[in-house]
């Protein structure tokens, strides 16, 4: 029996339901899963200012209240907090380690960043048009797989940090590596991938962003416990939280988060496997318990999918509300006149009047009239100085706009896009980099 | 009738491509969901969000339905102009539906 815990499900989640976990159950394996898909280019960014910086930033935070317990334990924790540069994230580990007069061994995954192999003339997914039609590329990445992390688990390694690495292959490497599976047992790579997929977004399957009326409770939502799997050597497992934490773990809440981002359910592709969600079971078999089986796959793919960073221009934002008779109609008339003033300056402007229909982009049911409305208006540029117009005209109606507008705030934003494409798998040169620190007693 | 009565969802993004699953409460209520609920009327409903196909995809293993809708987020979810730049909030859209309860009495 494998147990692998989910400490975090994002780069700014919650610190101490790891600690919970580390604390409650005696897990084999924490996993953090930190790395949005846009985080890898900004900390590429940092890294070209500062070489020995690119890793996540709450990395330090996240360690310092962790490592203690993940040596004691003897917990081996799995992350992808080295970002662009783990190497350097793993020497921060160190640093943390020697300061806490704690032992530690560190392996770095290394050789998803391929921005010096990617070919210029490849296609990029989204649009078919080609990657240098996107230049200047600023990181490109490729998604590695369980390949990549096996030698570090074969290390003595406590630690093993990751830049860019599917998320559920975090989780099925462990489940590879502990298990002895073969590489072309593509069933038990198949439902080990759904029990990563399950756990990789930490909370969304133990009760959070569930929680809606009578019919979707959820208890002592301000404490979740986040989730972790009893794995068996077949790759059944059953999705467990701690006990003493809340939040809630049954069939609507695991089916939520098996189609969380899921195109075709029959064809997950994956590094590791194309896996397969239309033959898995799952079956409640207690409170906050369910067991989950019967996953299949099939053989992988032979690329990688890389995520490409690129400059998209400055993202130009300005707000202002109205509130009390006529709100509606008075933010309509300030959209009206940032439309006309913004007109032939900003391409594609958006305005959009929060409580009315900002969120769903339309309104369902306009039979209710709110009682304040926010006037939003946002475009961009590939000027920092015209984005910036737009925050400037929104904050313009205060003296020259209509009646009683307040709380007017500008923004402009620096923005990163992100789109994809594959590279062949040859292409790709993976690396471990070990070090260890002992402390003298 | 609206959806929301009967089922819930969450939504996904990948790119410009949102994925909003479809999950009764009632699993015997699943037959008749895939009889309502079709991919079309999906897409009607959705006209002012979603600018691309719609494809429903079944799961009767776990009796659900997952509906990709392509061209949904302005764009793409890391430049879109939209509030809700990764569409998060559009598994409410979806429940908003308006469906025909008349069969329905015959199953619950």
């Amino acid at each position: 029996m494998l147990k692998i815990g989910s400490g975090a499900g994002f780069s700014g989640d919650r610190i101490e339901p790891a600690e919970e976990l580390l604390q409650q159950v005696d897990l084999d394996y924490l996993v953090l899963e930190c790395l949005a898909e846009r985080t890898i280019a900004l900390a590429q960014k940092k890294k070209s200012h500062q070489a020995d910086e690119g890793y996540d930033p709450l990395l330090e935070r996240r360690i310092r209240r962790l490592l203690p317990l993940l040596l004691k334990k003897g917990v081996r924790l799995i992350t992808n907090m080295g970002a662009a540069n783990p190497i350097a994230g793993a020497e921060k580990i160190l640093e943390i380690a020697e300061e806490l007069k704690l032992s530690c061994k560190v392996a770095a995954v290394t050789g998803d960043d391929v921005l010096d192999q990617i070919d210029r003339n490849s296609k990029i997914w989204e649009d078919n048009s080609k990657l240098s039609s996107y230049d200047p590329i600023l990181s490109a990445n490729a998604y590695l797989g369980v390949d990549a992390l096996l030698p570090a688990l074969e290390s003595e390694a406590d630690i093993i940090i990751t830049g860019r690495v599917a998320d559920p292959s975090l989780f099925l490497a462990p489940q590879v590596y502990h298990f002895n599976w073969s590489k072309e047992d593509y069933n038990k790579l198949g439902q080990g991938t759904i029990n990563g997929h399950l756990l990789e977004c930490a909370g969304q399957v133990s009760g959070g962003y569930f929680a809606d009326g009578n019919k979707k409770n959820v208890t002592d939502m301000a404490n979740i416990g986040f989730p972790y799997a009893e794995i068996a050597s077949n790759g059944q497992a059953i999705i467990k939280k701690a006990e003493k934490t809340g939040g809630l773990i049954d069939l609507r809440t695991v089916k939520e988060q098996l189609l969380y981002e899921v195109h075709n359910p029959a064809e997950y592709i994956t590094p590791d496997v194309i896996a397969d969600f239309t033959s898995v079971q799952i079956k409640e078999i207690g409170e906050n318990q369910v067991k989950v089986f019967n996953g299949s796959g099939r053989e992988k793919t032979d690329s990688f999918k890389v995520s490409l960073g690129y400059h998209a221009g400055f993202l130009g934002e300005g707000e202002i509300s109205y509130a009390g008779t006529n709100a509606v109609e008075r933010a309509e008339l300030a959209g009206e006149i940032l439309k006309e003033r913004l007109s032939g300056k900003i391409p594609d402007l958006r305005i959009d009047y929060i409580g009315l229909s900002s969120v769903h982009r339309t309104n369902f049911d306009d039979s209710l009239i709110p009682y304040e409305v926010r006037v939003r208006a946002a475009g961009y540029h590939h000027s920092n100085l015209q984005a910036a117009l737009i925050g400037e005209e929104v904050e313009s109606l205060y003296l020259n706009g209509p009646y009683g507008g307040g709380g007017a705030r500008k923004k402009v934003t620096e923005s990163i896009g992100v789109v994809s494409s594959l590279i062949p798998r040859d292409q790709v040169n993976t690396k471990i980099y070990y070090r260890e620190w002992e402390n003298e007693l | 009738m609206k959806l929301v009565e009967v089922a819930h969802s969450r939504a996904g993004d990948k790119g410009d491509i949102i994925n909003l699953s479809l999950i009764p409460y009632n699993e015997d209520h699943y037959g008749w969901l895939c009889k309502e609920v079709t991919a079309d009327k999906v897409k009607d409903h959705l006209r002012d969000i979603v600018s691309g196909k719609v494809i429903r995809y079944e799961l009767p293993n776990i009796k659900a339905l997952n509906f990709v809708c392509y061209s949904s987020l302005l764009g793409g979810v890391t430049t879109s102009l939209a509030m809700d730049t990764h569409g998060k909030s559009l598994s409410s859209a979806l429940l908003e539906m308006e469906i025909n309860n008349e069969e329905l009495y015959g199953v619950s």
